[in-house]
């Protein structure tokens, strides 16, 4: 750089100046880095400790007949079950209501009334879900789920997973509202142009159309209920232990319920025995699951943004 | 004109004018709207249900419940620890995640080369904003409890670890809003500066920034808001279930055994008596009133300064 006009040189600034942005650019990128650092955090601090509880047990102790970790049983299908129910009826619940809370407010909505109904979504974002858990406990449970099944157990998988539902609405509202949005007006104009309903607009154009943005918004739901603790913690009712069960009236237990018993209540256990390693494998399980459908809705989210 | 013309002309003036009533329209537009309401109808009813259960609670003891600490009498039990721990959380997380969490947004959006680099950054930001938030609580054990206790933290079960925890749980959320907030300012801003002679850092801190605040302390407030409802990583960390006694000096504020509203609630939910029931109830209400004020605060903000550029 030793051939540098002199007007060059005066916009590159004093080497002070310089030296600040340096310094600047520095601090920056290293608050970003611990972005990166979190990230090999969790995954180390899983893996490792996952590696150690199953090299602490016998294989057939993953497929034993139910979750009781304190007695040496850590049945995999049993938690995976639990939270298969859940998760259907989560989405099952959140699905037809999101998406059509997502049509109104996209299609059929004027600015004024999307201005008052959208903070409804909002608020019901904002509701923690341990005060959800509560909810599903002592409302939804009896009032719902015992009324319809008279042979329905206080605690429930059906009343979780409808409490699972309810949070995930909002989810499945705003990301697929997003996306119907996105699709170009000219498209309904179109459509109008040819004399089609606003409700053929909608299903048959503008639907179609946020078809990748509708199936992230799905995925994410799921990958949300999979992960949902304090709503299975207080509602499924599996503390002590679970034996195998596909009965979604009755209690049973879930990968994140298993966790929050683990952490307290009556499965509680500290140190380095196998029921306190097996929390770590649980997580570890739970991550891949939520990670591989967090990645696969991001694919569908990205498409949307792409296409036009 | 010809006659043909003219009554092709008619019968599409007629059919435009025609007045058939859409019936599948006007009941799929019903079905939509009573969807959007049935959501406000279960926000009711959970509202309402807290406050049948919990208002007598308030009716007999005043504040009392705001001012006594756990206990497993249900006659005596109060959730001040919880209000101080979850005060104390706060504080913790908005000295902590908010800064790091505008600086990578700054460094995301403004200096970052377009490059893998900064593509593996801005995927891992997303991913991480998906993780379960009891995996944080994992990482909070392996991490944060691991080594405050190496230095002699007692057990490290403390609300230092709590509040990191969940500092580095909301992170994602702050960068991803902060970021929001930052790429909305028109480039013809950051031009403005620039041709003046403005430095690049100089450009953020006195252009970029300040109009990118309502954005930012939007999305900082929410993700504070989610903070407070947290509950699962904070009983993985070892937040106390039960009653424990309320440290008599300040150290012990921050090194001793803590709670936390949300904490609380778990933990009350869980008892089977009536009593705690309806307590369960009144403590709800008080973490609702924290976090919808909380939340009513960010929308009102976002709504105000709401700018069109």
């Amino acid at each position: 750089m030793t051939t540098m006009t002199p007007v060059m040189s005066r916009l590159q600034g004093t080497p002070r100046r310089r030296r600040n942005e340096g310094v600047v650019r520095a601090i920056l990128l290293g608050a970003s880095a611990l972005s990166i650092a979190i990230s090999v955090g969790i995954v180390l601090s899983l893996i490792f400790e996952a590696v150690t509880f199953v090299a602490s047990i016998e294989l057939p102790q993953l497929f034993s007949d139910g979750w009781f970790p304190r007695r040496g049983m850590f049945s995999l299908p049993t938690v995976i079950a639990g939270t298969l129910i859940i998760t259907i009826v989560a989405i099952t619940v959140a699905a037809p209501v999101g998406l059509a809370s997502a049509i109104f407010l996209s299609e059929y909505a004027s600015p004024t009334v999307r201005k008052v109904v959208k903070p409804i979504l909002e608020i019901l974002a904002g509701i923690p879900s341990v005060v959800l858990g509560f909810f599903a406990l002592t409302w939804i449970s009896p009032n719902v789920v015992q009324a319809i099944f008279t042979d329905a157990k206080g605690f429930s998988l059906l009343a979780a997973g409808i409490g699972v539902g309810i949070l995930t609405i909002p989810l499945v509202a705003s990301i697929s509202e997003d996306a119907m949005r996105a699709v170009p007006m000219a498209l309904r104009e179109a459509s109008y142009g040819l004399g089609a309903r606003r409700i053929t607009t909608s299903l048959r154009v503008v639907f179609p159309a946020a078809i990748s943005g509708i199936v992230a918004a799905l995925i994410l739901a799921v990958s949300r209920a999979i992960g949902e603790t304090m709503v299975v913690a207080i509602a499924a009712g599996a503390s002590g232990g679970s034996l195998f069960t596909l009965n979604p009236v009755g209690p049973g237990q879930t990968l994140t319920g298993a966790m929050a018993s683990l952490a307290t209540g009556s499965d509680n256990v500290t140190g380095d025995s196998s029921a306190f390693l097996s929390l770590y494998f649980l997580g570890f399980v739970l991550f891949v699951m939520t990670l591989g459908l967090n990645l696969i809705g991001d694919i569908f989210v990205r498409r949307t943004r792409q296409r036009y | 004109m010809s006659t043909a013309g003219a009554v092709a002309a008619g019968t599409v003036h007629v059919s435009l004018r025609r007045q058939r009533i859409d019936v599948a329209g006007y009941v799929f537009s019903a079905i939509l709207l009573l969807s959007l309401l049935f959501s406000l109808a279960l926000l009711t009813v959970l509202v309402a249900d807290q406050l049948v259960r919990g208002v007598p609670v308030f009716a007999e003891r005043g504040t009392g419940l705001l001012t006594s600490p756990l206990s497993s009498n249900p006659a005596k039990a109060g959730v001040i620890q919880g209000l101080i721990g979850s005060a104390l959380l706060a504080s913790i997380v908005a000295l902590t995640a908010f800064p790091v969490g505008i600086l990578t947004a700054v460094y995301i959006e403004e200096y970052a080369p377009a490059g893998r680099l900064t593509r593996f950054i801005d995927i891992n930001i997303r991913n991480l904003a998906g993780v379960p938030s009891v995996v944080y609580g994992l990482l909070g054990l392996a991490v944060f409890v691991a080594v405050l206790s190496k230095v002699g933290q007692a057990n490290g079960a403390n609300v230092i670890t709590g509040g990191l925890t969940l500092s580095v749980l909301i992170l994602p959320l702050v960068i991803i809003t902060s970021a929001e907030a930052i790429r909305a300012v028109p480039n013809a801003i950051r031009e403005a500066g620039y041709g003046i002679g403005a430095s690049r850092w100089q450009v953020v801190r006195k252009l970029v920034l300040p109009s990118a605040t309502p954005g930012i302390l939007t999305g900082t407030v929410l993700a504070l808001s989610r903070a407070l409802g947290e509950t699962a990583p904070l009983i993985l960390v070892g937040a106390v279930l039960g009653s424990f006694s309320a440290g008599r000096s300040l150290a012990d504020l921050f090194t001793g055994a803590y709670s936390a509203l949300p904490v609380i609630v778990y933990d009350w939910a869980r008892k089977p008596q009536d009593e705690f029931r309806a307590l369960t109830s009144a403590a709800i209400i008080v973490l609702l009133l924290v976090t919808v004020i909380a939340n009513g605060f960010a929308i009102l903000l976002r709504n105000r300064y709401d700018r069109r550029w």
